[in-house]
Order: C-alpha cells, then structure tokens, then sequence
C-alpha cells in the first residue's frame, strides 16, 4: 500500500477528474460573475467571495472542449495553488474518495484531448471507474495563458 | 528575567535613541557651540547603555559607554567638538545601527568596534590631538613625506598602539625586476604580516596591491609583537623580494607627520570658517527647530502607543466589510421605504463615515519619520563628494498612509542621492558659475487634494536634454526620428525607462538615470506618478505625486451596457453630456470640444467590449461623458449612465489576473456583485 490521497471527485464533459483535497478551499454553486475586459474567453470573470475577490475560469474552455450551459449541478471549486486563488466551473462535484498513490498510472498521451502535462496521472479506483488527477499547476500556469491571449490577437 | 518579551520594546525605543543621536549631532556640528544638544545626545547614549546592559548586548553597552565618556568631556567644557570628534561619533553611530540591525534579524549584536573604541579613548586621553600640538618638534622631511597619507583615524590608532606597549612600523617592501608573479609575492608579505599583526594601512590600497597594481615597491603600516630584526627577517625569507625597510614609528615621528599635515588641515579650517557665513540662517533655522520639537515631544511620547500594523490592517480589512454592508443596508432602505429603517441607516451611515475617517487617520503617520534619516545621509554623500550641501526640509509633518510611507523610503532615498551626486555641482564649478558656493537641495512635502506631494528640487547643473537624447537613442529606448518631436518633459521621462539604468557611462548624462526605472516602477507600484521639470544651469525638480491611502477611495460608478465600472473620481475632472453632432471625427479619431480645447473622445464601451451597448447609444442623441486627467492631458470617456458617486474598497483581483488592460483592480457593490475599477492612466496616451 503507498500512501493515500484524499481527492475532490467532479466531472467535466464525460470525464471523472480529481485533485488533492489540500488545494480546494470551498466549492460553491454559480454565483453572479463580473466579466473582465480583455482576458481570454475561458476566464468567465471574477466574483464576490465573501468579501474576497477571486477569479473563475471554465475549466472546460480552459481544456478547449465546448462549452455547456450551465446548470443546477454546475459548481465552482475554489482552488489555491501557490498564492494564486482560482474558481475552475465544472459540470458537477460529486465525491470526496481516498485513492492509493500505488494505484496512480503516469498519463497516457491523450485522454479526452487534454495535454498530458494538465495531468499528474490515472487512478484506478474501481473496475470500470478512471479517475484523471489533474496538475493543478499547470492547468493554473499563467505563461500559457499570456501565450494563449497572444494567439488571439 | 524572561528577555524576549522586552526585545521588541529595545529594538522600538534603541532605534529613536540612535534617531534622536543621528539628529542631534548634525543639528550640533551646525552649531557646535551648543551645550544642550550635547545634553541631549548624552541622555540617549546613556539610557541606550543601560537598556543594551539590561538586555545583555555588551558590544553595544561597551561602545555607548566610550561615546558617554567622549560627550562627557565636550558637555563638561574639557573639550571642543571638532570634525575628528563628529566622524568618530558619527561611525558609532553606525556601528550601533548595524548591531541594533543585527539584532532585529535575529542575531546577537554583536559587532568588532575595538578601532572605534579605541579611537574614541584617545579622543578621551587627547592623544588623537597630541600630535598636532607637538608639531612644533623639529620635522623630519622624509618621515613627514611617508606619513602624509595616514588619515587622523589611523594615527590615533596607532599612536594608541604605541602607548599600548605595541611596535608600529613602516615597511617598504620592494620586489625584484625579475619578479614573475608580484601579486603572488605581495600576497606572501601579507600572509607574514598578518600571521604577526595589523596592518593599518597600505599604499597602494591591497585591492590595488592584489590585482598587481604597483610597480615594483608597496609599503603598509603595521602593528606587531615583533621587533625590528625579527620581522625584517621573516619577509626578507620570502622569495623573489630585493629589499625590506622596516621604520619603527615613534611619537615623535607622528608628530613630524601631523606638522607636514598641518598645512593642509589649515586649508580645511579657512574653508569650513568661510561656510559659517553662508550657512548662518540654517544654523538659526535649526536652533528654532529643537525647540518646537522637545515642546511636542514631550507629551505625545506619553499619549501614543505602539500598535501592531497587522492589528490595524485587520481593523482595516473589517472595516472595509462594514462600508460594503453599509452600502447594501442604505440600498434596501430606499427599496423598503420605511421612514425608521432610513433614518436609523442615515445615522449608521454618519456614523460609520466618522468611523471611516478616524480608521484612516490611525494608518497615518507623518514622513518624517522617511525624511528624519536623510539630513545623515546628504552629509555623507556630500562629504565624499566634496560638495557643500544645504538640504532644506519643509512639511515633514504631513501625514501619508503606513504603507505607502514604508515604501516610499528607497525611491525617495534614490533621487535624493541623484541630486546630491549628479544634480549639484562642486564648489568650484558652482563658484564659475556664478552660483553660491553651497548647493541647496530642497525636501518638500504637502497636500493637494487627495494626494500628497514629495518634491525634492536641486539647484544645481539641471538635465542636459540633448545628452539624454543622445543615450536615449543609442540605448535603443527612442528611435532617432521621434527624437526631435519630444517635448521637454518626455526627454526627462526617459530617464525613467529601463535601458537607462544599465546607462554604462554615467557622465554621458550627467549621471542621472541610474536605477530611476527602480524609482518609477515603486511609485507607480504605490498608485504615484514621477514628473521631472529642469532648467539646463538652473536646476532640476523631482515631483513625486502618491495617493493618501490605498484601501478606501471616492470613485464614480457608471454603467456601460449591462455592466457597471467605477472610475476614482481623483482622475476625473468633471462630467458632462455631448450632443452628437459635436464630435468630430481628426485623422479617424473621435474628438470633442471641452472648454475651449480638442480632446479625444475614448468610447469606453469599445474598448472594453461591452455586449449590447454600441447600438441603443448610437441611437441616441446625447451621450454621457467623464472628462479624465492624466498629467496634462484630457480625455473624454464615453459611458451610458452615471451611478453616483462612492466611497469603494479596493480590493486585488489576485495573483492569476495580473497585467490587464486599463483595469486597476476591482471593488464590491452594496448588491455583493463585483464592479471593475478603470485604470484611467491606460487610456490616455
């Protein structure tokens, strides 16, 4: 047995991901947004966090998959990775599981069209049940995204 | 006794001592005369003795001591302050800084003063004094020629070393023609030296001497246990060297040399006798400041407390909850329209704005306590230029927000050393032309609106804009077309650029420029702005514009489209309606007549990509405009409603957004929704 991993469940466009428990601080169901001029589309703008300001991405535009309509089940997970505090949008949250860090595969190269380096691996947690481990750190990094607001000029 | 609790009371209370000394000895060597400003010194010295004893920290308890027992010579008419006596008071000074520093990082304060103490004994014995009294002795020529490059620190160390029982000898040293390696040879005689003794000093300087900087010979002055024989022996067995003179330095020896100097020290004297005169009405300034100064001082250190910054931010950061409340709660009232619910939020509103207004004044501090360390500094820098400088401060008492005055220090710091360094002239070049002898550097602060202004404004040799040009356009920061077309104030901006600060000669521009993109980044970093105004021969001005705080501002909110933004009412200059047959359309931009003059008109909602905004506001015949300052130059920003005007928190948008275009941050609304602050600056070109 190697050493156990507390993970947030939530699914996005089919898919079931984690992340470490450590690095979410609430998850929240939609709230009004302020849209920010001038940022990439995936950022969905900012909003009231109990006082606190904090910007909200949609993490299936961040991944480059088609957006979806919002819902009663849609929820933002609040994240904190380093000093950057980030809303990610999600279909929905499901679950809080303790995966085997045995049982963690390194990525293959492709899985539902996201770059290997947004993953940290594939966790199998049941017979038929794939959990993608995303890499917090870099779905967060913001050098991609001055490259990528490049591009949309 | 448990210390720890009481440390971080020394630290406060050591370093108003060290500030109240560092004051006291300049206001004194511009009226040496004064015995009760030596009082003054005297008292802190001791009570930092007694705290540093307390605490444990001998080092510093020691070196007070020293400096008690020199101040209580001068106080008791036994001896007279004179320029000796200051530097060395002023290094103690110094080196207490350092120890107090070392400290508040942790360590243990403790610190080599031994030269210094052992300068301020002889100040104490009158030794450092004995040679210039002794110069009638009959001078030996060769003698005086060597030892005219020792400075009065080093013969009082060495005269103390004398009487001490130590040998003090001049050694010259002289390598063979045939030497390969002298750095490598040099490097062996130290070894030798160093393995027996000190050495003071050495000509040519070691670094000099380590990077084989001499000809053939280098001598030091040195104190040893050794003799004569001895120590001519141990360097003679190095190999490669031709000759070993070893001299033993005796008083009288010293004293020759001081006599061979005392021509020189006469120059000084003329010199600093010829200052008086010029310096007179600064000197009478200063005898008024002491005065008001101990009559404030006095009760306010009784009726202030220390408070943590972090409690006050907190205090701050809760505060900042309760406007936002507040706005909501002033909201529902106009909704519910109850006669009671309005009036009980009208007087929790009055309430809570005096509340605002006295949150805010707790955060504010005065700057001196930024400016009371550069009178120090400017006579440091001063005196190792060979300057003559006046620095005159005015408006010390203006208060700015805690933070903002905790950074602005090293900016203001930076410009100040600009000015002195590069800005005023030396005496001879200021007597050719024509100025006063002594250079003024003038350190002025005050509000205006909501803003409170640093100027620091030289009367020296002013900025040289077609040098600046010049580095400008080999720096690759202008193109050499756009050169010419520069007006005055943008060839001084560029100073600020960062190609500036790697400027690689300092004299291609007069010097200024070195590290001024550090000085503009902080102030912007602040919400400041940096303007420079200079006349070529007549001066220059450096005009530091800060906000009063950072967390609370008054700020226009407007609607565009769906959304609403705020705009800080401190960029704006005033609102109005244009019809739209006024707006013209120059080189495919849209202007507008305001007041007599052109000024662009910037459709916010464009800029910002507004959705279902352009259409219902093209149609319409009126648009609403904010008219936006920045510097000099107006522009007029369109927007479809205004709100009202409000007092808004800043809030960050964090570390994930940063670098956006024309936002500043953002603020929550009475509703809990999230309104974005417009960076007007942006959208000025």
């Amino acid at each position: 047995m190697g050493e156990e991993l507390k993970v947030i469940v939530f699914a996005l466009a089919h898919e079931e991901y984690g992340i470490e428990v450590e690095k979410v601080r609430t998850i929240e169901r939609m709230m009004p947004m302020t849209r920010v001029p001038k940022t990439p589309e995936f950022i969905k703008g900012v909003i009231n966090l109990r006082g606190v300001v904090v910007p909200v991405i949609d993490l299936r535009g961040r991944f480059g998959f088609a957006e979806a309509e919002y819902t009663d089940n849609t929820r933002i997970i609040i994240v904190a990775v380093g000093d950057i505090e980030v809303g990610m949008i999600v279909d929905s949250a499901n679950d809080v599981i303790d995966v085997d860090s045995d049982a963690i595969e390194n990525p293959p190269e492709i899985v539902g069209g996201i770059k290997a380096k947004y993953l940290r691996g594939i966790a199998k947690i049941a017979d038929d049940r794939l959990l993608i481990l995303l890499n917090l750190s870099e779905v967060l990094n913001k050098s991609e995204i001055i490259q990528l607001e490049h591009l949309e000029e | 006794m448990e210390l720890n609790q009481y440390l971080s009371m020394f630290i406060d209370e050591s370093r108003d001592h060290l500030q109240a000394m560092n004051e006291n000895l300049l206001s004194l060597e511009s009226s040496p005369q004064d015995i009760s400003i030596v009082q003054n010194i005297f008292r802190s010295a001791h009570t930092l003795k007694g705290m540093s004893a307390t605490m444990g920290f001998e080092d510093l308890a020691s070196l007070t001591h020293e400096m008690e027992n020199v101040l209580d010579l001068v106080r008791n008419h036994k001896t007279e302050m004179n320029p000796f006596i200051f530097d060395c008071l002023f290094k103690s000074l110094d080196s207490l800084e350092s120890m107090v520093d070392d400290i508040i990082q942790g360590g243990t304060g403790k610190a080599d003063v031994r030269d210094i103490v052992a300068a301020l004994k002889s100040i104490v014995t009158g030794d450092y004094a004995k040679g210039g009294a002794a110069a009638a002795a009959p001078a030996a020529q060769a003698a005086a020629g060597k030892t005219a490059d020792l400075d009065e620190f080093q013969i009082s160390v060495i005269s103390q070393s004398i009487e001490g029982g130590h040998m003090v000898f001049h050694v010259d040293v002289a390598v063979r023609d045939d030497c390969v390696l002298k750095a490598a040879r040099a490097y062996m005689v130290f070894d030798v030296l160093e393995r027996n003794g000190e050495v003071i000093k050495a000509t040519p300087p070691v670094e000099d001497i380590e990077q084989e900087k001499f000809e053939k010979s280098f001598s030091v002055y040195y104190i040893s246990q050794l003799n004569q024989a001895d120590l001519e022996k141990q360097i003679g067995s190095v190999s490669e060297i031709e000759t070993v003179k070893v001299v033993p330095i005796t008083e009288q020896y010293l004293a020759d040399m001081q006599k061979a100097q005392a021509p020189a020290a006469a120059e000084t004297a003329a010199a600093s006798a010829a200052a008086p005169a010029t310096s007179e009405p600064a000197a009478a300034k200063k005898d008024a400041a002491p005065a008001k100064a101990a009559g404030q001082g006095a009760p306010v250190a009784n009726r202030t407390i220390r408070v943590d910054i972090e409690r006050l931010d907190a205090l701050m950061n809760l505060f900042s909850e309760l406007l936002i409340d507040r706005v909501r709660l002033e909201q529902l009232a106009s909704e519910i329209r109850r006669n009671d619910l309005i009036e009980t939020v009208e007087h929790m509103t009055r309430v809570s704005s005096d509340l605002q207004s006295i949150v805010m004044k707790l955060r504010m501090v005065p700057v001196d306590t930024v400016f009371n360390r550069f009178p120090r500094m400017v006579r440091d820098v001063a005196k190792t230029l060979d300057k003559k400088i006046d620095l005159v401060i005015t408006g010390a008492d203006t208060e700015l927000d805690r933070t903002v005055v905790d950074e602005i220090g090293d900016p203001l710091v930076h410009l100040l050393r600009n000015s002195v360094d590069h800005g005023v002239e030396p005496p001879a070049d200021r007597i050719a032309a024509g100025k006063p002898e002594t250079g003024s550097v003038w350190l002025r602060a005050f509000h205006s609106g909501n803003h409170v202004f640093i100027e620091i404004e030289d009367d020296g040799r002013g900025i040289n804009r077609e040098k600046v040009l010049k580095t400008a356009v080999k720096n690759g920061v202008v193109t050499q077309d756009q050169a010419p077309k520069l007006a005055d104030e943008e060839v001084y901006q560029l100073l600020f650029a960062s190609g500036f600060s790697t400027a690689d000669k300092i004299s291609d521009i007069s010097g200024r420029g070195v590290g001024l993109d550090v000085v503009k980044t902080k102030i912007e970093s602040l919400g400041g702005r940096v303007h420079v105004q200079s006349q070529l021969g007549r001066g220059t001005k450096f005009s530091v514009q800060l906000p009063l705080t950072l967390s609370i501002i008054s700020a226009m909110l407007v609607r565009l489209g769906p959304e609403k933004y705020a705009i800080p009412l401190s960029s704006i200059v005033e609102t109005a309606a244009v019809k739209q047959d006024q707006i013209r359309q120059v080189h495919g931009n849209k202007m507008v007549n305001f007041r007599s003059s052109v000024i662009p008109l910037v459709d916010t909602a464009q800029v910002f990509d507004v959705p279902q905004s352009a259409e219902a506001r093209e149609s319409s015949a009126e648009m609403q405009m904010v008219v936006i300052r920045k510097g000099e130059k107006l522009a007029a920003l369109t927007v479809d409603e205004f709100i009202g005007q409000q007092e808004i928190v800043l809030k960050s948008l964090g570390k994930y957004l940063t670098n956006l275009f024309a936002i500043s941050g953002a603020t929550i609304l009475g509703d809990g929704q999230v309104a974005l602050i417009v960076d007007t600056n942006a959208l000025i070109k």
